[in-house]
């Protein structure tokens, strides 16, 4: 009754080689790299770059351990392996050269903010590179072999409270998000309105929604075809208030819905693409939830710059400057008028903007430092606009030739006026080109602002971890030893109290083990120090199954039965037992998986992934090895059970 | 090597109501525990910043105590955490740019550190005020979720006497771990908020092998009373209990011993859990099933006769 069938070996044995293959990965440690993404969103890595560095490195004489590339969904990347750390530099400035020719070295980060002393500003030019088109950042990477990694046996992916860095969690303001849409939208509508000669007695936003005045129901009539088939954003609705004849329009409960999600991916791409530029080697960047976004920067320790990247709040926006003399009188005598804002220029004039947004910086794509295409000798920055933001851009420019126009941003609430040139003539296209009176450092840094201002809508951070390195080696240490010495005690009990039974049970939890290390590896998920708590726990836990099985033999021995068929009860029985109790623990951790977050899921995946791994290994794996040791003995006269 | 061959069953429930006196007071003075000092909990839950530095000599506590007060923040705590050279500085929220306070403190205290015993930043937390009442809910939905769970799981499995007692039982469990934080003022943080689910899940394990066990033998003990069929069942898996709680309990102990201070209240959480988990499942919820009236019936569905074999004289 306790023969092993050939089917039962097979899958033992196809166990023990899965766990095996898929947990190697994870010893080999890791290797120096040299990793190149890009550092525009306009430009893709390549597989030619690979062609490119390994022919560079070539020349150079420079010796690798392989060129990968990677497609993935965050950007493709090269990485390069290196032997030691020296030859890692030495690439890494070579690769750099080769790839960003005539850019400087030391990569800035746009952290020009209008607060900052000009001190600070004249230490932040020196730093400020001409544009480079890829990012080259030395990194660690798994070292090992090719066909390892080609079975996709890939190592652990370490948490940062393992490997330490800095994890960010921001909450993106829909609020302002929504109410940024509405202002466009209000633009558009008047432009509409106006284009198509439907006479109206003033546009106002409301909370949610806008309110056009009409002098007559006729003419509102025509506004309501009009608004109905051209802002489909809106639901428009005529009503009246006395004799005052409106259109309200509000915002569709879907289009909000597309406007949120629109501003936390616009937001995630920004985002990436600052990161980019600060040249971390592994960042995330996710969603969480409706309104959240994830970053984490593994082996970055300055918070401070991160921070000064990723909070900066900055919105950008495109308004005409109100110059009349009137205005100017006005100015002067300390009363603006009120359809105007003040602001500061750079360098320290004020500056009178007209209260209505013409573009914002969703519809700016790219902003870069260049030439003036007549005179290169002359610095400018390159525009580029989405189509709707060329459209606008062309008719604003057609009807303003000669006066000024000003590019705001807006960080923390705090306007800033970065250039406010002259338009010369109407600009088709999208592509625009600001030069004149700038250096190049100059024309690079109002690059960066502009590029920085691309967010859809304001975050914030709430919530800040930074892990220095020492302590997340120290959390790999003491996880490890906490789960090694609990092993070792385990097995030492198992055996002594359990003979030979023992002995098998201590074999399966090993097998546990190895399977838990090979599905959290196949899994490529993230291993936390409550991850290695869950793994120590469930060892624990996993021994019950075998605790149940022994003494459900020994129990059935004592009542008399024949040794093989004290096995097979024992087994039976327990396993009812086994499967009860493994279910409520099931519960509990998949109550966790659903609802925790952060360290809650590290851990709850761990507990999850090892009660199953268990009932295969305490149960169907230990049976087999049992009933391999005694299945085939006719005569059986004793168990070795302790 | 065996430590228990009980030959003779142990009249457990005859000392039933005792047990239960004595669970009883236990569960009252958690509870009163709880409502008098409440739960410690850490800034995950209530918002604030936590800054861990280590010295490379012995922290100097007072000093950077007297500064960190000097920056405004009365009610900043600073203590020893792990060894005497690391520190914990936990900060409130405060205003606006909360999430700058950790900065702005670690630059002070390594301005007047002394030259020969700088201090290294370990680790920043800060948490907004939008996130801890979020995780409490979540906290609070997940432990309805496991208890929910497991009750249909039981009450499917085996009978609903025996679901509500062993969610009694374990309820017991967590109260008294929930109790014994808030006595100490340990810290509750996410983690051990993950133990103390996780060790429900656990512990009606207990329940569940006891429960087993009461049900074969209502089949097999067809004349003995329920209580002795209690006993017996209690005293049969006595053995097993005792054994892999022990093994379980020494992961747990070694986690404490080794696992550093970032594992110490997860690993306290579960061995308060693990010690509660058996005492309640045997002395708890078994005298429960029994008081709400569990019969054989219950468990064991009657074969019914087979109606055409008729036997007529």
């Amino acid at each position: 009754m306790n023969r092993v069938a050939w089917w039962r070996l097979a899958l033992m044995g196809l166990a023990v080689t899965f766990g095996l293959f898929y947990t190697l990965p994870n010893f080999f440690g890791e290797k120096p790299a040299v990793q190149i993404s890009t550092a525009k969103a306009t430009l893709k890595v390549e597989a030619a770059v690979a062609d490119q560095v390994e022919q560079a490195l070539q020349t150079a004489g420079i010796n690798h351990q392989g060129i990968r590339f990677e497609e993935n969904n965050t950007g493709n990347t090269v990485r390069v392996r290196f032997a030691d750390t020296d030859t890692q530099l030495k690439a890494k400035d070579l690769i750099e050269s080769t790839l960003n020719p005539g850019s400087l070295v030391g990569r800035g980060l746009p952290a020009s903010q209008p607060e900052n002393s000009a001190a600070q500003k004249a230490a932040e030019r020196v730093e400020v590179a001409g544009p480079s088109s890829y990012v080259v950042a030395l990194n660690l990477i798994s070292a090992s072999p090719d066909w390892l990694t080609s079975i996709r046996a890939l190592p652990m992916y370490l948490g940062l409270d393992l490997r330490g860095g800095v994890h960010f969690l921001l909450e993106v303001d829909m609020a302002t998000a929504l109410t940024k849409r509405l202002d466009a939208l209000v633009g558009e509508t008047r432009t509409l309105l106006r284009d198509k000669r439907v006479r109206h007695q003033g546009i106002a936003r409301s909370r949610n929604g806008l309110e056009i005045k009409f002098a007559s129901p006729d003419v509102r009539e025509q506004g309501l075809k009009l608004l109905t088939e051209q802002v489909i954003d809106l639901d428009w609705q005529a009503r009246d208030t006395g004799a005052e004849f409106f259109l309200v329009g509000r915002l569709k409960p879907t289009t909000a819905t597309r406007i949120q999600e629109f501003a936390l991916k616009q937001n995630i791409t920004t985002l990436s693409n600052r990161i980019n530029e600060l040249g971390v080697a592994e960042p995330i960047v996710q969603q969480q939830g409706a309104d959240r976004i994830v970053v984490q920067l593994p082996g970055v320790q300055d918070t401070a710059k991160a921070k000064d990247i990723l909070g900066r709040t900055a919105t950008l926006e495109v308004r005409m400057v109100e110059d009349s003399p009137e205005a100017a009188a006005a100015l002067l005598a300390g009363r603006p008028p009120a359809s105007v804002d003040v602001y500061q220029e750079r360098g320290g004039a004020p500056l009178m903007l007209k209260k209505e947004v013409v573009l914002t910086g969703e519809n700016l794509t790219d902003a870069q430092a260049g030439f003036d295409s007549q005179n290169p000798l002359e610095p400018a920055v390159h525009l580029t606009l989405d189509s709707k933001g060329a459209r606008i851009f062309r008719e604003v420019t057609r009807e303003n030739i000669g006066k000024r126009m000003a590019i705001l941003l807006i960080e923390k609430g705090q306007g800033e006026v970065i250039t406010a040139p002259v338009i010369r003539g109407e600009i088709p296209g999208g592509r625009v080109q600001i030069s004149g009176q700038m250096t190049t450092v100059e024309a690079a840094e109002t690059a960066l602002l502009l590029r920085a201002g691309s967010l859809a809508a304001p975050m914030e951070i709430i919530e800040e971890r930074l892990i220095g390195p020492s302590l997340g080696a120290d959390n790999i240490a003491k996880g490890f030893n906490a789960t090694a010495w609990g092993f070792v005690v385990i097995s030492v009990f198992m055996m002594a109290y359990y003979a030979l039974f023992g002995v098998v049970s201590v074999l399966a939890l090993s097998l546990n083990l190895l399977l838990l290390f090979a599905l959290l590896s196949i899994l490529q998920a993230t291993l936390t120090l409550p991850g290695i708590a869950a793994m120590a726990l469930t060892l624990g836990m996993a021994i019950d199954a075998n605790v149940l099985i022994n003494e459900r033999v020994r129990e059935e021995i004592r009542a008399g039965a024949n040794p093989q068929v004290a096995i097979a009860t024992g087994y039976d029985k327990a396993w009812a037992t086994i499967l009860d109790s493994n279910i409520t623990t099931l519960i509990a951790g998949i109550a966790l998986l659903v609802f925790g977050s952060g360290p809650v899921r590290g851990f709850a995946v761990v507990h999850v992934l090892g009660i199953l791994t268990s009932m295969f290994s305490a149960v169907f794996f230990s049976r087999g090895l049992i009933n391999l040791w005694y299945g085939s003995r006719k005569r059986l006269g004793r168990l070795a059970i302790g | 090597m065996e430590f228990f061959r009980l030959e003779r069953t142990i009249p457990f429930m005859r000392h039933a109501v005792v047990l239960n006196v004595i669970s009883f007071s236990l569960f009252i003075a958690a509870i009163a525990a709880i409502a008098l000092r409440g739960l410690a909990f850490s800034i995950e839950f209530t918002g604030g910043t936590v800054v861990e530095v280590s010295y490379s000599q012995t922290a100097p506590l007072e000093e950077v105590r007297a500064s960190v007060q000097g920056m405004g923040y009365a009610d900043a705590q600073v203590q020893n955490f792990g060894s005497s050279r690391d520190l914990l500085i936990r900060l409130p929220l405060r205003g606006e740019n909360s999430n700058d306070q950790a900065q702005e403190v670690f630059k002070a205290i390594a301005a007047q550190a002394q030259p020969d015993n700088v201090p290294e930043l370990r680790r920043v937390e800060f948490v907004g005020p939008q996130v801890g009442a979020e995780l409490a809910t979540d906290g609070l939905i997940a432990l309805l979720f496991v208890i929910v769970g497991i009750m249909i799981y039981l009450a499917i499995r085996f009978e609903w006497k025996f679901a509500v007692a062993a969610i009694v039982a374990n309820l017991h469990d967590v109260v008294i771990i929930l109790g014994f934080f808030a006595a100490f003022q340990w810290e509750f943080s996410l983690s051990v908020l993950a133990a103390v689910l996780a060790v429900l899940g656990y512990s009606v394990n207990e329940s569940v092998v006891v429960a087993d066990r009461i049900r074969e033998n209502f089949k097999r003990m067809r004349k003995a009373t329920v209580q002795e069929v209690i006993d017996n069942a209690i005293t049969r898996t006595m053995s097993r209990t005792i054994i892999t709680h022990g093994t379980t309990e020494a992961m747990v102990i070694t986690m404490l011993i080794f696992g550093g201070p970032a594992l110490f209240y997860f690993a306290v959480a579960l061995t308060i859990g693990i010690v509660f988990g058996i005492y309640s499942s045997i002395f708890v919820m078994s005298p429960m099933t029994m008081w709400l009236g569990i019969k054989r019936e219950d468990l064991v569905k009657p074969v019914k006769p087979k109606e055409d074999e008729v036997l007529s004289p």
